[in-house]
């Protein structure tokens, strides 16, 4: 409470008359991130805190913002002073680009692997002893399998789920693009609930017990199965899958403003660490260091992983298919 | 039922018994049972738990965000609806009427369009929000935003409750005291204010409770940056979608025990008020 208090005093003071821009004790960082996230940032922030000051000598706060990732970019449009973005979501560091010019259209090339030190990829989660027998994605639209999955309208999540299950889709059945609307036609009509996000489906299918498969991240999945362990939950990953990106970036314009540049980049380039990809990890993300990825071989079975480039050949192409009036539309009207 | 007191519809005692069940059940299904579910949520580990949750450094900055908020809120609006008030009951003027109806604006419109508006007026791409940004002021995702929309969403609450009171009381006491010589403080100090002063109060509770537990349109312009821009509503929402279900309860009973302390400073208030 003392800083607060102080600074409550000190604002109060100040609160007639102008605005004063906050004095500069402490540097200061705000990371605007997604809804999930926060306990691996404020383990991650310990962590970069100490790295920096053992580098450096100075001590800084980190500040952090976490909501759903379009909210957070619509707010950084707006003028929430970020540092850095931490997301979920491609598309919604591409609106900061595009529609903000607040950071280069090719932000992505600026740190390794597209900017994303670390992705997942969507999995199943099934009731205990898996009794349908689910193992791959045709296994979901087998008869009275009921799934629970976000909305793709609003959710990222249901996004990710959506393209995965299309790229099975076209391996599956090659060319013929009938086969593949029937068989994701099919699947949509297995859904039980659709929530509007990740966490309200997590809710539909453990507390209020519906449906026999959830579909979200394997991150979630692995959450979900270590904090109820009683329900022996079993965690599904099908053959072929989604490379769900993280994508990080500073925003140029306001690290500029906020005289944060060397702190800000090296902020997103410690998550490349082992130490850092270390604890990434043990949020049950996928990493990319070799080292970490080994010692965690067990917890993340091999899967085949698609980009949105190849399954649909660009984010702006993938948007349409959830537009209104766009694939999705179609495939549910049947 | 008393004889020669004539029978009125409803009025049996299986009828009556019927309501009365009804309503106590209903007030408790929906009123009592969700607030203890608050309190024995909030104590599911113990004492230790509940205070350890309320101390939380977070939390505590919450705490400090929401009382600064209230604190600038309440008494701008007091004087400003004192002076609305003043305005619309004592005056004659073209646009009375429309502004009297205009008061009500903030009751009308829901708070998270009212965050909107200010954010797209103070926004940076806002009209003045551009402005501003070029002389580095940031009222938007900082604590001034969220007083302004505090301010938008309480500001008819002490005007509302006012211009009855005033309305009804007509101006032939101040008349009076202009009449005998009263200078203009001196008229409000000791005329309009003893006969408005409870009326006054009971608007000030209502806007301090709608100040202090206001989420919509704060949540479009905080920006929800922890320790900094979250208030005590949002603090809840973020903690029980961390999955810390205790601590979100522990929040929670803070803001019911600020509603269970309005509530009763309200009937205080409305009893005075009914004494002439």
């Amino acid at each position: 409470m003392t800083r607060t208090t102080k600074s409550l005093i000190a604002t109060l003071a100040l609160a007639v008359g102008v605005i004063a821009p906050a004095s500069a004790q402490d540097r200061e960082l705000l990371n605007s991130s997604y809804d999930i996230a926060r306990e691996l940032f404020a383990d991650y922030n310990t962590l970069f805190k100490a790295h920096w000051e053992e580098q450096t000598g100075e001590t800084v706060t980190i500040r952090q913002s976490h909501a759903g990732s379009s909210k957070q970019a619509r707010a950084i449009l707006q003028g929430l002073a970020a540092d850095v973005v931490t997301y979920n979501q491609v598309t919604d560091v591409n609106i900061l680009a595009e529609r903000g010019n607040l950071i280069p259209t090719d932000w992505a090339d600026r740190l390794p692997n597209n900017s994303s030190p670390y992705y997942s990829t969507m999995a199943f989660l099934v009731r205990e002893g898996n009794p349908q027998g689910i193992e791959n994605w045709d296994d979901l639209v087998a008869e009275g399998v009921d799934l629970i999955m976000p909305n793709p309208k609003t959710s990222g999540n249901a996004r990710y789920t959506f393209l995965a299950a299309m790229g099975y889709a076209q391996q599956r059945f090659g060319d013929d693009q009938a086969a593949i609307d029937a068989f994701l036609s099919d699947l949509l009509a297995q859904v039980q609930v659709f929530d509007s996000g990740g966490r309200g489906s997590t809710t539909t299918f453990v507390e209020r017990g519906l449906g026999d498969v959830l579909l979200t991240f394997e991150s979630e999945v692995n959450n979900i199965t270590a904090l109820h362990p009683d329900e022996n939950f079993q965690v599904v990953v099908p053959e072929v899958s989604f490379r769900a990106e993280f994508p990080v970036t500073v925003i140029d314009e306001n690290i500029e403003a906020n005289g944060t540049e060397d702190l800000a980049r090296a902020y997103l380039e410690h998550l490349y660490s082992p130490e850092a990809q270390r604890l990434l990890a043990g949020f049950n993300y996928r990493v990319h260091d070799d080292a970490v990825q080994a010692e965690n071989a067990d917890r993340f079975p091999a899967v085949e992983l698609l980009s949105v480039e190849e399954i649909a050949g660009s984010w702006d192409n993938a948007m349409e298919i959830f537009a209104s009036g766009g694939k999705l539309d179609q495939l549910q009207r049947r | 039922m008393a004889a020669g007191i004539p029978r009125r519809v409803g009025d049996g005692a299986a009828v009556r018994r019927t309501l009365i069940a009804l309503a106590t059940l209903i007030s408790g299904l929906f009123l009592l049972m969700p607030l203890g579910v608050i309190v024995a949520e909030a104590f599911a580990n113990g004492w230790s738990g509940y205070i350890g949750n309320i101390l939380d450094a977070y939390t505590l900055d919450a705490i400090g965000l929401t009382l600064f908020v209230a604190l600038l809120t309440v008494p701008l609006n007091m004087v400003f609806g004192v002076f609305l008030a003043w305005l619309v009951t004592r005056f004659q003027f073209p646009g009375r009427k429309l502004l009297t109806a205009l008061i009500d604006i903030p009751f009308a419109v829901s708070p998270i369009v009212a965050g909107l508006l200010y954010l797209l007026l103070y926004g940076r791409n806002g009209w003045i929000g551009g402005w501003l940004g070029s002389h580095d002021i940031q009222l938007m995702f900082a604590w001034p935003g969220i007083v302004m929309v505090t301010i938008f969403v309480t500001c008819p609450f002490v005007a509302r409750e006012l211009i009855p009171v005033m309305q009804q009381q007509g101006r032939e006491e101040e008349e009076a005291g202009v009449v005998l010589g009263a200078s203009g403080w001196q008229l409000f100090r000791r005329v309009t204010f003893p006969n408005i002063r409870w009326a006054l109060l009971y608007g000030v509770i209502l806007t301090n409770a709608r100040a202090v537990g206001e989420f919509g349109a704060v949540s479009v312009v905080s920006g929800s940056i922890r320790g900094q821009t979250n208030t005590l509503p949002l603090q809840v929402e973020l903690l029980y979608q961390d999955a810390n279900v205790v601590g979100a309860f522990a929040a929670a009973s803070l803001l019911a025990g600020i509603a269970l302390v309005t509530l009763v400073a309200k009937s205080i208030v409305e009893w005075r008020q009914d004494r002439p």
